[in-house]
Parts: structure tokens; sequence; C-alpha cells
């Protein structure tokens, strides 16, 4: 008997059908990866599983060890052993590590917490995990990727026997990653059933039994993973054969577009801990670096110092097309010619509630404008013209960017930097948590821009994309650097041997 | 889709009426005024929309809409001001020291209050934006500071205006003819306006935008600037505190729909790391902004002080909440990045309708406070709920 039966799902929005008879399901003890392009059905269809939408809000039937249920809210769903963990992390930042595991239901006398219980529970529950986390510590101060093991030890001490991970490793480092997929085994001997949510098909490959397949809110299918390779599940999802996803070209270098010398950048909080410490290189026109590192190993740090968006200390010197330049804040960046495509679009890239058009000339409203008034028809064409050329899908510049899917917020995001006129661009995680399809277009995007001349610096946590891409990648490990290949010289083993500072 | 398919303009958000979700609001805004008025109309036995209540009306509207101009814009940064009422009674106090007590003629006391606005602004501004002290709290102790500052400068007394020519600021009105003249001009801006639009859809490609719709967005304006020109001419003509609240609100909607530091505020307030990420200068805008506000606190102050003919230490007591309520039931999210002027001023007539209206009828002052604090949290309340249908 299988441990959960989704029968014909229907989930029915005003004007689209985001779930046309999808059937799911899952075995004691197994792996079961449900694969799709952004919009396929996946996060309506967990939210079904977890009572977010009510039995009525959808029609199908849903069976956990054989009986039927019909959730009206996500407590019930708990109760019948469904934990997800969200791609947004939903744990209280202000509150410890075992206040957060027992939230809402706190051990208590007579309505007050009894503290030693709730941490001696928490602690041992954190011990079986082999998670070296003390319950004490207040989760804002952990990093990401131990939020999400605290998140997944939560979900356990719920009992669950059918836990969803939805793209759980997104902002985890290898090792991180490493230790999740040690307790997801674990689990799995432990006969938990898992829904694992990625766009990350290595991961999916190497974990999984199952894979499922959803397109346009229907199964296209489910097999066994060893029957099914990567290309042939990317083909599944965009419902096409796609060939290599990463442009095969070969760029002209010009000259050097930007140099960095001597950069290091100081943390915010702890006074003379260096995050950069002393690098220094330089892009040409018409090149790509990529930039490989574990997270914390100051990639992000780095574009943000040279961009004059970091707050705290930097020493170094840049120079753009060999001029020294004095960057203070963002404006003096982009004036220097710089454009910085942000990390984690919601939160550093977007105007969620306002237009695409405001969006998208934001950055080089007074270049398009004016710099005292705006001019409407102006920002119109420019904005058209970035939509047309990145084929942004959307009505009309007037669609609200946070309706989009992320693929498209990221063309946004683009294009906005691009109509600063930049002739260097700097992209953090361009494609993070992106579907393939837009992925393949940002990719060409990408090489595009680079044979009109830009200069591109790329910081990316997928290797496959840093190595197909870029022209030179530069390694860093704990804010130095520690290898430098050309496209030629790199391998995967490399790059990681220098990302873990084993060179 | 194609890759050069025509962008339609104005199509998104749609919903059952075919509008766009900040027109709709605005309807529903104006509607929701109509009832008002008509309800007070039937209840006052035909008072209250007479010529001469409606001017009374539009004065009583006009400090709230002018201080609620200056707040939107604060808000849609995603600020708050707590201390313009303290700011109005400290600069109508000065202007009336300077102008009563120190015989410095009118126009220097007028500009010592829009100073005194002004730097207050500045004041309050640089704390919120460079020392990254909450405007909430920044404004709170100005609140009491400035009310303190207020008590004692005018040694806690009323100091009086005599001057008729001062007082004209608050009481006066401009001769019927006069407001045809400024109709006729403000009918040719509408329809050069609508011309422009027609010519910027043509060139850019609009398609599918209804020609009705196009027609209401013209005729509504022009039918509403006769209509109020005429009913302000029955009785004694446009007060010059409305024509002055007309201008500022002008002023706001030029500043928030036509210049980049409009832009800037929407962007600050709608996701300050990505404005500042965008190059834009989140501090000095703050700064700007606040300093702004200061400034019609400064205008809305003489308005004020010559409507009321002195300088009370106690002037302008609670005028932030109306103002802040007025903006609040005009649309605006304290979240910041959403508000527009339209919204406010007709929030702040929203407001004043009720004042007006309850007063005709008597209904006591503790309960008039209960009612305007209960819609002020049911529009609020209504304007979520409808979001959540979205």
């Amino acid at each position: 008997m299988a441990l959960l039966e989704m029968k014909n799902i229907v989930k029915e929005f005003p004007g689209v059908r985001a779930l046309d008879g999808v059937t799911f399901d899952l075995q004691t003890g197994e792996f079961h990866a449900l694969v799709g392009e952004n919009g396929a059905g996946k996060s309506t269809l967990m939210k079904v599983l977890s009572g977010v939408y009510p039995f009525g809000a959808y029609s199908g039937e849903i069976f956990v060890d054989g009986q039927a249920r019909r959730f009206s809210n996500i407590r019930d769903a708990e109760k019948a052993g469904i934990a997800i963990i969200f791609q947004e992390l939903s744990l209280v930042k202000e509150l410890t590590v075992g206040e957060n595991i027992f939230l809402g239901r706190e051990p208590s006398r007579f309505g007050v917490i009894d503290s030693s219980v709730l941490y001696r529970e928490a602690a041992k529950l954190l011990r079986d995990l082999n998670l070296p986390i003390n319950p004490h510590t207040r989760v804002g101060n952990l990093g990401i990727g131990q939020q999400q093991l605290v998140e997944i030890a939560k979900a356990l001490s719920q009992n669950a026997k059918i836990l969803v991970l939805d793209e759980p490793t997104a902002a985890l480092t290898e090792s991180e990653v490493e230790t999740l997929f040690g307790i997801l085994e674990k689990l799995k001997e432990r006969g938990v059933g898992m829904i694992y949510i990625s766009h990350k098909l290595g991961e999916v490959f190497e974990m999984s039994d199952r894979i499922t397949v959803l397109r346009d809110g229907k199964t296209i299918g489910t097999n066994a993973t060893e029957d099914l390779s990567i290309a042939k599940v990317i083909a599944l999802m965009v419902g096409r054969e796609v060939g290599d996803i990463f442009p095969q070209t070969s760029h002209q270098f010009g000259e050097t577009a930007l140099e960095v010398k001597n950069l290091t950048v100081f943390d915010t909080d702890i006074p003379g801990k260096k995050l950069v410490d002393n690098i220094s290189f330089s892009v040409k026109k018409g090149e790509v670096l990529g930039i490989s590192g574990l997270m914390g190993a100051g990639r992000s740090e780095l574009l943000m110092a040279i961009f004059g968006a970091w707050n705290g200390r930097v020493s170094g010197e840049v120079f753009v097309e060999g001029r020294k330049t004095h960057i203070e804040t963002p404006k003096d960046a982009i004036d220097n010619g710089i454009g910085f495509v942000t990390e984690d679009r919601k939160r550093f890239g977007l105007l969620l509630e306002q237009t695409i058009l405001d969006n998208l000339t934001l950055a080089g409203l007074k270049m398009i404008s004016g710099s005292f008034l705006t001019n409407r028809s102006r920002e119109i064409v420019s904005a058209k013209q970035a939509m047309n050329s990145l084929k942004v899908k959307a009505n009309s510049p007037l669609t609200v960017a946070g309706t989009l899917s992320g693929g498209n917020q990221q063309k946004v995001v683009l294009g906005k930097w691009l109509l600063t006129n930049p002739k260097v661009l700097f992209l953090d995680e361009p494609t993070r948590g992106i579907d393939v399809g837009a992925k393949q277009e940002i990719y060409s995007e990408i090489n595009k821009l680079a044979k009109e001349g830009l200069a591109i610096v790329m910081v990316s946590s997928e290797l496959p994309e840093v190595m197909g891409l870029s022209d030179r990648i530069l390694v860093l490990h704990e804010g130095k650097l520690t290898g430098e290949f050309s496209e030629t010289e790199a391998t995967a083993e490399k790059v990681m041997a220098a990302a873990t500072g084993q060179i | 889709m194609s890759e050069n398919k025509d962008f339609v303009l104005g199509e998104e958000k749609k919903n059952t009426f075919n509008l766009q979700t900040s027109t709709l609001r605005a309807y529903t805004m104006i509607g929701a005024l109509a009832l008002i008025w008509i309800y007070f109309h039937w209840a006052t036995g035909s008072i209250f929309l007479t010529p001469r209540n409606l001017s009374n009306l539009m004065l009583q509207t006009s400090v709230t809409g002018i201080l609620a101009v200056g707040m939107l814009m604060i808000i849609v940064a995603g600020q708050i001001d707590l201390s313009v009422g303290s700011v109005l009674g400290l600069a109508g106090g000065i202007a009336a020291i300077c102008f009563t007590n120190l015989d410095y003629g009118l126009a220097p006391s007028i500009l010592a209050a829009i100073a005194v606005g002004v730097v207050i602004g500045i004041i309050q501004g640089s704390l919120t934006a460079y020392l990254n002290i909450p405007a909430f709290i920044v404004t709170l102790g100005g609140l009491l500071a400035w009310r303190g500052a207020v008590k004692g400068i005018t040694r806690s007394e009323t100091i009086p205006i005599a001057d008729p020519t001062f007082k004209s600021f608050g009481q006066s009105y401009i001769p019927p003819n006069i407001g045809w003249i400024l109709a006729a001009l403000a009918i040719l801006f509408v329809v050069f306006m609508a011309f422009k639009s027609i010519k910027a859809q043509k060139k850019f490609g609009s398609g599918g935008t209804n020609p009705t719709n196009e027609l209401l967005k013209t005729l509504l304006p022009i039918g509403a600037i006769v209509g109020f020109i005429y009913v302000m001419n029955a009785y004694a003509g446009v007060p010059i505190p409305v024509l002055i609240l007309l201008a500022v609100a002008l002023l706001g909607y030029f500043i928030t729909n036509h210049t980049t530091f409009g832009r800037y505020l929407y962007a600050i307030g709608g996701n300050a790391d990505a404005a500042r990420l965008s190059g834009i200068n989140n501090k000095l805008n703050i700064l700007k902004v606040f300093a702004l506000l200061g400034a019609l606190t400064g205008i809305a102050s003489i308005i004020f002080t010559a409507r009321v003919g002195s300088a009370a230490p106690d002037a302008g007591t609670l005028k932030e909440l109306d103002a802040i309520a007025a903006c609040v039931i005009g649309g605006a999210s304290l979240m910041g990045g959403r508000g527009t002027i339209f919204g406010a001023c007709l929030g702040a007539l929203i407001m004043a309708s009720l004042d007006n209206g309850m007063s005709l009828l008597n209904v006591r002052d503790f309960m008039q406070e209960i009612i305007k604090g209960s819609i002020l949290v049911a529009a609020v309340g209504l304007d979520m709920a409808g979001k959540k249908q979205n």
C-alpha cells in the first residue's frame, strides 16, 4: 500500500487551470523527486497536499496510508504526518533553535513554558540527526544552511511520515548539501517518504528513487530514476528536446574593462575580520569571468564592495577602462559604467508591487528621462525594447513585477541594468530558482552581451553554469583567491578542490 | 507570444469592471464620498449640499488637504511624520510673533513660517536618514518637543492677528470672474493633456484602450471643474485657502508622477535595498521629502492662523492624525510604495465631510471622534478584504 496517493487533483485559479488531473504517489521510505519548469504546478500540488488549499478549493482525492483524507488547514495535514519545508524559511529569527522547533507546541505546565524540557528534547532531536547545533542559539545567528537543517528537525519533531522539501539546497554550500543528504538517507531508512522538488537535476539523480515530471499542470510521467537521463528529464520538462543548454562560442576579447587591485573587504560587525582578502583581478571587454566558491567565500561581498554597496570598510583600487575610480556609492559605480544584477531578486532587485516599466527604468532613469523630469514616452520605448530583446513574457510594461514568474523577474532585473548602458556587468547568481527554459534564455543573453563587447563578471554556486559560460574562472575560499583557471584548464574537480581550500 | 506583439498599456490587473485596480479604487472612493454627501444632505434637511455649506466644507478641507499632500509623499517613501500638528502650531506661532509682536511685515512673516517648517523637516529628515533613527521615534519626539516650543515662544498665550491682508489667506474669496478664468485655463490644460496622451498612445501603440473610458477621463475633470467653480461662485467665489490647496495638490501630483524624485520615493518605499542598489541616494531623498512636508506645513500654518485670526499655543493639535488618516483612507500603504495624491486629497475631503456633516447634525464631540475613528479602521479593513479577493 502506498504511503501517499493523490488522484486526479484539479486546482483552478481564475483563468488558469494550475493542476489538471495530477496523479502522484509515494511509497514508504521512498525518495521521490518532483520536477518541472516554474509554473508547472509543483508548488501548487504541494500546497494542496499540505492543506494550504483546503478541500473544496481543489477537487480530487488524497489517500494517506490508504485512508481518504480531506485537509481543511495546515494543522490537519501536519496531524496526518505531512510536513513541508518551503523555499522561504519559516523560522522566527529572534527565537532560539529550541523555541523554533517547538513553536506552537511548547512543553508547558500551567501555561508556563518548561524550558528545561524544551531544550532537552530539542538537543536530543538534534543529536539524533547528527546536527552540531546548540538549541540555545538564536536562529538569526545561524547560516542559511543550518537554518534549513533546523527546519527539517522541526518537521521531524512532529513525527512527519511524509516530508516535502521545496528547493532545499538552493542556498546551501556543497558541504551543507552533503550533511542534508546524509540526514535524508537516514530518514529513508526510518521509512519517511520524501517528495523532493528541485531544479538541480544532478541532485535529483543522485538521490531519488523515482522521478515525476509535471508540465502545465499535468503529470507527464513517473519513472524509476535508473530508467531516465538528465537529457530525457529536461526534454520531458520542456516538452521538447534541448541541445546543450550552454551556448558554444568563443569570445573575442578587447582591452581590459575592469581591473581590481588588492581589494580587501572587512566585516561590518566584527572589526578586523576580512571577508575578502587582498584580491586582484581584471576582466577584458567581451570576456565572461566566472567566480566560483562556496557560500561565505566572499564572492558577493567582493562584487558589493567594487560596486560601492558594501556598508563596511573596503580598501584597494578599482580601474574602469584604465581610469582609476573612486566608487563610494552604487550611483558612482553606475556612472563609471558598472551594472550589478544582484542576487535574491525579490530582496535586492525588484520593486515587486510596481510595474515592469518602473523596475526596468529605475537604475537608468536619469539617462532615459533626464535628471529632473520623467519622460513616460521615452521610458515606454526603452522598456519595450528591453522586454522584446530579453523576451520578457508579459502582456504589457504596466504588468506588476511581482506577478511574473521567477525567470521573467530575473529578465526584468537584467534589463534594468542593460538600460544603464554598462561597460562591465556583474551577475550574482543570475539563474537561481528559475526554470530550465528561462535559464537557457539567460545564458544565451549573457553570451550575446559578451559578444557585443560587454565585460561580464558572474558569481554562481552552480558549477556547471560557471564552467559552461565562463572564459576564465576565479575561485575564492574564505576570502582568498585559491585558483584561476582558463576555460580549457577548468574541471569540476580542480574548481571544487580550490573552492574547498585543498590547494 | 510573438516578439513584436504590441504591448497594451493599462490592461493589467483587470477586474469585472474592466478597470485598473487603482482607477477602481478612485471610483470607489468617489462613490463613497457621494454616499456620505447624499446621506448628510438628507439627514440635515437639505442643508449639506448648499453652496454655502460646500464652500465651508472646502475651507475645512484645505489645511488637512495640504498636510495630506506632504504626508502622502512621506508615507509613499515608507516614512511617517507625527509632528506636523506641532510644527503647524510652531510655524504659525512664529509667523504671528513676527507679524504682530515684531512688525516684520507680511511677506517676511510668511517666509518665516515656511522656513521654520523646512528647517524642522531637515532636522527630522537628517536624524531619520543619516542617523537611522526610525521616523516614528524622531517625529514622536518632535510632536512633544515642537509643541513645547510653541508654548514657550507664545508664553502659552494666544497671539492675535488683526491685519485683514494676513487674514485674507484664510478668509477671503477670489472674485467669480477670476474663478471662471482659472476654470477656463484648467479646462484648456485638461484638453491639452488628453491630446498629448492620445498622441503618445498612437505613437507607441496602445490598442485596446476603451474609448468610452478615455472620453470619461477627459469629461469627468471638465465637468468637475465647471461644477466646482459654479457652486463656489454661487456662494462667494473660490476661497483663497482652497485655491492654495489646489495648487499644492497639483504640485504634489506633478512631483509624484512626473519627476525622478517622485519615482524614487515610490522605489524607496517599495524596496529600499533595491532602490539603493539601483543607484538611488535613499538618504538624501528621504531628507528632501521631510523638508518638502515641512514647507507645506509652513504654508498650511499660515492658512490655519489666518482662518482662526490668531495663533494659539494648541493650534494644530492632532492635525497629523487627520493627515495620516486622509492618506490611508485614500489608499496609501503605511508600508510604503503605494498611494496617490488624488487619493490623499479625496481622503481629506471625506474626513472634512464627516466633520462638517456631523457638526450640522449636532452629533456630540465624543461621538464624532468615535465615528471618525471607526470609519478610518473600516475603510482600511474594506480595502484589505477587497485585496484578498483579488
